[in-house]
C-alpha cells in the first residue's frame, strides 16, 4: 500500500513546481486506486482521527486522488471533519495549490522566479496566453520559483522540465502536444 | 486583579491587568478610530486604524490587542498616526465601490464617519472599480460586496456568538470575499439561522436589512386621485 | 540502535568505503535531475555492472554540488575529480576507472582549486555532494548522529543551550534573532507539551538553499531538530515544507522512516529516556506561511494568516503551546556546533554575525549555483571570485532578501555580507537568495516585479498590505508604461512608509523594501520613466506619444 500512495503523491506534485521525480514516474492513477478513491479519502481522514486540524492534509489527499476539489467533495470533507463548509472552502481557496476546477489535459507551468523573470519568462507567458485561451486543452499556470534558477527561463510541460526555453521552442512544444 | 496606571494623551488613567489600551482609552472618552474591533467578539488587529505610539517602542502597536502596562506612555493622535489613518481610509474607499449617496447606511456608516473625522474630502489613490456582485437571495437581508471592507466582524460574530459559522473568507489578498457556506447564495445557506447579528455589526452598508435601500423607496401617489375623485362625486361611506 | 552500535556502524561503513577502488558521486539535486542526472546515474551504474566492477566501484546519488550551471555534475575518484555537463555517453569512460579512458572528459573537468571552491567554507553543506541523502549509513559514516549522541549522554539541556549561545548562531531565515536566546525562552516555559517547528517554506523567488539542504542532507536537519527538542524539552517536531519541493519531501519521508527504524527518532532515542517524533506538514502554496504565526495557523489546518505578536510563539505558538520555530539552515548548523563546540563556530565570521551563510546565486552571473561562505565575506568576492562575474554586460545591482530585500548597487560591492552591514545599505540578509542584475535590467520593473509578488501573496487580512500593495503595483506598472506623474512618485513613497509602519506582519512591513532601495540608489531611473517617458535600461516598452 505504501508504494502506490507514494506514486500518487508524486503525480500530484508533478503539475506544480517540482520538476524532479516526475519525468519517469508520472502515470495515470492505477485502476485499483481510481476505483477506491472514496475509500482512500475516508482512510486518510480516519488516520487523522477526523480532526479538523488535519484539514489541509485531507485536502492534499483529496486533490491527489481526484485532481481537483469539487463542491461535493468539500461538502463531504466538511461533514466528516465536522467543520463549517465555509471554513473548508475558505482554506481551500486560500492556498494556490488547491484547484477548485478540473485542469486541462495538459499543463504548462511557467516559472516566474526572479532568475526566470530576468531571463524573460514573461514573454513565454504571453505566448501561452495567446495560444491557449478558453477551451484549450492546455492549462497555463505560473509558479514562484521552482528552484531551477540555473536553467532559466524554465517551463514545466506536463511535469517535464524544459530548460532555457525560448518563444520558438515553446511554440514547437505546443505544436507537438496539439 | 492588579491595577495598572498609564498615561494616554497626557491623561493619567488606570486599567486592570489584561485590559487593552483601546478599552481603557474608550472608557475615558478617548476615541481611538477602529473598524474591525467591536466589543463582544474577539479582536484581530486587521484594520490598523487603532495603531498608537507607545514611548520607548519603535513599532506602532494595535491598541485593541495591546494590554496596558504600568507606566506606559501612549499617544493616540499624533500627526504621523493621522496621516497613516487618512491613507488607510483612502485605500478602503479606492478598493471597492463606496458611493455614499446611494447607500442604505448613508449617515450611519462607520467608514463614512471616520472619513469625516479625518477630513477626507478626496481620495488621492486610483479607484480600482472592481466588478462585484450583490447577493439578495436571503429573504430579509442583503449582502453588497461593493461596500464590504473585509473587517470580518460578520464572520466572527456568526462563529463566536451565534455559533453558526455561516460566513468565512474566500480567496486571499485583494481578491478576498466574504462567503456563506460553500460560496452558495446566502438564501440557500443551510447553516444561516437568519438571526441578523452579522447585519447589526457590519460597519458599512455591505450587510443590510431589505426594504431600507434607496432603490427600494416607492411612493404611492395614486391615493390622491382616489380621494379627490371621491370628494367631487361625494362617494362617502355611510 | 545504541550508541555503541552507532559507533560500530560508523566504523564498519567507513571501512567498507575505504576498501572500494572508487566512489562515483552523481549529483541528484533538483537542478541536475532536470538536466537528466537520473538517467546518467543509471547509465554509469549499468556500465560499472557490465564491466564487472560492482564490488570495487560504488555509484551514489548525492545532494547539490554547487555548480548548478554546469549540471549534470559527476564527482569521480572518491571526490577528487569533478566533471560538468556529463552525458550518458560518457558513462563507459567514467565507469572504467582507467585515467586514459577519461581523457575525452578532460575539457569538461572542473578545477577544484578554482576560487569557486577554495573561497567557500562548507559547514551546512559539508555533506552535500559527498553523502547519499537516501542512505542513513552514509550519513552515519560521515559522523552523523554523533552530536545527538553527545548531547544526550554528555550534556544537560541547559548545557546544550549554552553551547548554542556561545556559538553566536543567529536565525538563518532572515531576521537574524539569536538562536540560543530563542531556545532559552522556550526552555524556560513551564508546559508539559512543547513543539519544535522547522520552517522549510522557502518562498523567496530565486532562493533554493533550504531545498538543497533538505534534498542533499535531510538527516542533518532531523538531527538538529532532535537536539533542539532535547534542549528545550519538546517531544514533537514538525517540518513545514513547501508543496512544490517534491524531491525534498520524498527524501525527508525516507530519512524520517530510516531514523525511526534505527531509534534515532521516536521514543527512547539511542536507548536514552528522551523521545522525539518528527512529522511532515506539506505547504499548499502560500508565501505568507513563511511568517511564523501564519505557519502555525497553517499547521493547525487554517487559512495561513498571521496574527498580532506578542504573544510570540516561544510563549504561545502551535495549539497555544510554547513553540520553537527555526529555519532549515539554522537547524543544519546545530550538529557541527555540538560536535565541535560553540567557540569553534564563533571563531568563523564577524563579531556580530558568526558562522557561515549559504547563498543561492542566480541571474546574470557565470556560476549560478549554491555556495557557502563565512559571514563577512565581501559581496565582490562572492560575485566575482566565486560567482565568476557577469557573463556579458556590466554589473548593475545585486538583489538580496527576495521581495523583502533590496538592490545593492556597485558602490557597495565591498560591503561585507552580514546582518548589520546589509541592513545599513537598505537591504536584508534574508534567507540567502542572491540575484545579479546587469545593465539590461530596469530597476523600476524589478521593483514592480517584487511588488506584484507581494500583491499576489498578501493574505488580505490587514488593509495596508492588502490594498496598499495593489496601489503601489498600479503606480509602478504605470511607470513602466510611461503613464505616471510626479504625484504618483510622491504617493509611492507615502505608501511605502504606510506599509512599513502599519502592516500587521513582516510580509507587508518589508514589501516596500525593493521600492525604497531602488529609489535610494536608482532614483534617476524612476525620474526618466516619469519625466522623459524613457527606460534607461531599454527594457520597458514605452510607446511614443501621449500616455494612455
Amino acid at each position: 500500500m505504501e508504494e502506490w500512495r507514494f506514486a500518487i503523491q508524486i503525480a500530484a506534485f508533478s503539475g506544480r513546481g517540482d520538476p524532479t521525480p516526475i519525468a519517469e514516474t508520472e502515470k495515470p492513477l492505477p485502476a485499483a486506486v481510481k476505483d477506491n478513491r472514496d475509500k482512500l479519502l475516508e482512510r486518510a481522514m480516519s488516520r487523522h482521527q477526523y480532526s479538523g486540524d488535519a484539514l489541509i492534509e485531507v485536502l492534499h489527499t483529496a486533490q491527489e486522488l481526484y485532481g481537483f476539489l469539487s463542491p461535493e467533495r468539500l461538502k463531504t470533507i466538511a461533514r466528516k471533519l465536522r467543520l463549517p463548509p465555509s471554513r473548508v472552502l475558505g482554506v481551500a481557496s486560500f492556498y494556490h495549490f488547491f484547484s477548485l476546477e478540473p485542469k486541462g489535459e495538459h499543463t504548462m507551468v511557467v516559472c516566474l522566479g526572479t532568475a526566470c523573470y530576468v531571463a524573460g519568462a514573461l514573454g513565454l507567458v504571453e505566448v501561452l496566453q495567446r495560444r491557449c485561451g478558453a477551451g484549450s486543452k492546455v492549462s497555463v499556470q505560473t509558479a514562484r520559483c521552482i528552484g531551477s534558477c540555473g536553467l532559466a527561463p524554465a517551463v514545466i510541460a506536463d511535469g517535464k522540465i524544459l530548460a532555457r526555453v525560448t518563444k520558438a521552442s515553446l511554440g514547437a512544444e505546443l505544436d507537438r502536444i496539439g | 486583579m492588579s491595577v495598572k496606571t498609564l498615561e494616554i494623551d497626557g491623561k493619567m488613567l488606570t486599567g486592570v491587568a489584561g485590559e487593552t489600551i483601546f478599552s481603557v482609552a474608550w472608557n475615558k472618552g478617548i476615541r481611538i478610530p477602529r473598524l474591525c474591533h467591536i466589543g463582544g467578539i474577539s479582536d484581530v488587529g486587521a484594520c490598523r486604524l487603532c495603531l498608537v505610539e507607545i514611548e520607548g517602542q519603535k513599532k506602532l502597536q494595535a491598541s485593541c490587542l495591546t494590554p496596558v502596562e504600568e507606566g506606559m506612555v501612549v499617544h493616540t493622535d499624533t500627526p504621523k498616526l493621522r496621516a497613516h489613518r487618512r491613507l488607510i481610509v483612502e485605500l478602503l474607499f479606492a478598493e471597492r465601490n463606496h458611493i455614499c449617496s446611494v447607500c442604505v447606511m448613508n449617515g450611519d456608516c462607520e467608514l463614512q464617519e471616520l472619513a469625516t473625522e479625518l477630513g477626507i474630502d478626496h481620495v488621492r489613490v486610483r479607484y480600482q472599480f472592481p466588478s462585484l456582485p450583490v447577493d439578495l437571495t436571503h429573504e430579509r437581508f442583503g449582502l453588497d460586496h461593493n461596500r464590504c471592507i473585509l473587517c470580518t466582524r460578520c464572520i466572527r460574530v456568526c462563529d463566536e456568538v451565534e455559533g453558526a459559522h455561516t460566513w468565512d473568507m474566500l480567496g486571499r489578498g485583494t481578491n478576498s470575499r466574504v462567503i456563506s457556506d460553500l460560496g452558495e447564495p446566502w438564501g440557500a445557506s443551510d447553516s444561516c439561522t437568519s438571526c441578523g447579528k452579522c447585519v447589526q455589526v457590519c460597519p458599512t452598508g455591505a450587510l443590510f436589512a431589505k426594504g431600507k435601500a434607496v432603490g427600494e423607496m416607492r411612493k404611492d401617489r395614486t391615493f390622491l386621485k382616489y380621494i379627490v375623485t371621491a370628494r367631487e362625486k361625494k362617494q362617502w361611506i355611510e | 540502535m545504541t550508541i555503541e552500535e552507532l559507533n560500530q556502524t560508523q566504523a564498519d561503513e567507513t571501512a567498507r568505503q575505504q576498501a572500494l577502488d572508487e566512489r562515483i558521486y552523481c549529483c541528484t539535486a533538483a537542478g541536475c535531475i532536470s538536466c537528466g542526472a537520473e538517467g546518467l546515474r543509471n547509465a554509469i551504474t549499468e556500465q560499472v555492472k557490465s564491466q564487472g566492477r560492482l564490488d570495487k566501484v560504488e555509484v551514489c546519488g548525492t545532494g547539490c554540488m554547487g555548480m548548478c550551471s554546469r549540471g549534470p555534475l559527476v564527482m569521480a575518484a572518491s571526490g577528487t575529480a569533478l566533471y560538468g555537463n556529463v552525458t550518458p555517453s560518457d558513462a563507459p569512460a567514467l565507469a572504467s576507472g582507467n585515467p586514459l579512458d577519461r581523457r575525452p572528459l578532460a575539457d569538461r573537468q572542473i578545477d577544484l582549486n578554482a576560487p569557486f571552491f577554495t573561497q567557500q567554507v562548507r559547514i551546512v553543506l559539508a555533506n552535500s555532494g559527498r553523502v547519499d541523502p537516501e542512505k542513513l549509513t552514509d550519513y552515519i559514516a560521515a559522523g552523523g548522529y554523533q552530536s545527538l549522541a553527545r548531547a544526550l549522554t554528555e550534556l544537560k539541556p541547559p548545557e546544550v543551550i549554552e553551547e548554542v549561545k556561545t556559538s553566536g548562531l543567529r536565525g538563518r531565515g532572515g531576521a537574524g534573532y539569536p538562536t540560543g536566546l530563542k531556545w532559552e525562552l522556550v526552555s524556560k516555559q513551564i508546559s508539559p507539551t512543547k513543539y519544535i517547528v522547522c520552517n522549510a517554506d522557502e518562498g523567496d523567488p530565486g532562493a533554493f538553499m533550504d531545498r538543497s539542504v533538505l534534498e542533499g542532507d535531510p538527516h542533518r536537519v532531523l538531527e538538529g531538530m532532535a537536539i533542539a527538542g532535547y534542549a528545550v524539552g519538546a517531544q514533537q517536531g514538525y517540518i513545514y515544507v513547501r508543496g512544490e519541493y517534491g524531491l525534498a519531501i520524498q527524501r525527508l519521508q525516507t530519512a524520517i522512516k530510516q531514523a525511526e527504524r534505527e531509534h534515532l527518532l521516536g521514543s527512547r532515542i539511542l536507548e536514552s529516556g528522551f523521545g522525539f517524533r518528527i512529522d511532515l506538514r506539506i505547504g499548499a502554496g502560500a508565501f505568507v506561511c513563511g511568517e511564523e504565526t501564519a505557519l502555525i495557523a497553517s499547521i493547525e489546518g487554517k487559512r495561513g494568516q498571521p496574527r498580532q505578536r506578542p504573544p510570540y510563539p516561544p510563549e504561545s505558538g502551535l495549539w497555544n503551546q510554547p513553540t520553537l520555530i527555526n529555519n532549515v539552515e539554522t537547524f543544519a548548523n546545530i550538529p557541527p556546533i555540538i560536535e565541535k563546540g560553540g567557540a569553534w563556530f564563533a571563531s568563523i565570521g564577524t563579531p556580530s554575525s558568526k558562522g557561515t551563510k549559504v547563498f543561492a546565486l542566480a541571474g546574470k552571473i557565470a556560476n549560478t549555483g549554491l555556495i557557502e561562505v563565512p559571514m563577512g565575506t565581501a559581496l565582490r568576492t562572492i560575485l566575482f571570485d566565486i560567482g565568476g562575474g557577469i557573463p556579458e554586460g556590466k554589473f548593475k545591482a545585486a538583489q538580496t532578501g527576495g521581495p523583502s530585500g533590496g538592490c545593492i548597487p556597485e558602490q557597495f560591492l565591498d560591503t561585507p555580507v552580514d546582518y548589520e552591514s546589509l541592513a545599513r545599505i537598505g537591504s536584508i540578509m534574508g534567507s540567502g537568495g542572491l540575484i545579479v542584475m546587469d545593465n539590461a535590467s530596469c530597476m523600476v520593473d524589478v521593483a514592480r516585479f517584487f511588488m506584484e509578488f507581494c500583491m499576489d501573496e498578501s493574505c488580505g487580512k490587514c488593509i495596508p498590505c492588502r490594498a496598499g500593495t495593489v496601489q503601489m503595483h498600479d503606480i509602478l506598472r504605470r511607470m513602466t508604461l510611461g503613464d505616471a506623474s510626479e504625484d504618483d512618485l510622491a504617493m509611492l513613497e507615502e505608501l511605502s512608509g504606510l506599509l512599513r509602519e502599519t502592516s500587521l506582519c513582516g510580509l507587508g512591513q518589508t514589501a516596500p523594501n525593493p521600492v525604497m532601495s531602488t529609489l535610494r540608489y536608482f532614483r534617476q531611473e524612476y525620474e526618466a520613466h516619469i519625466r522623459e517617458r524613457r527606460c534607461p535600461a531599454g527594457h520597458c516598452r514605452i510607446e511614443a506619444g501621449v500616455p494612455a
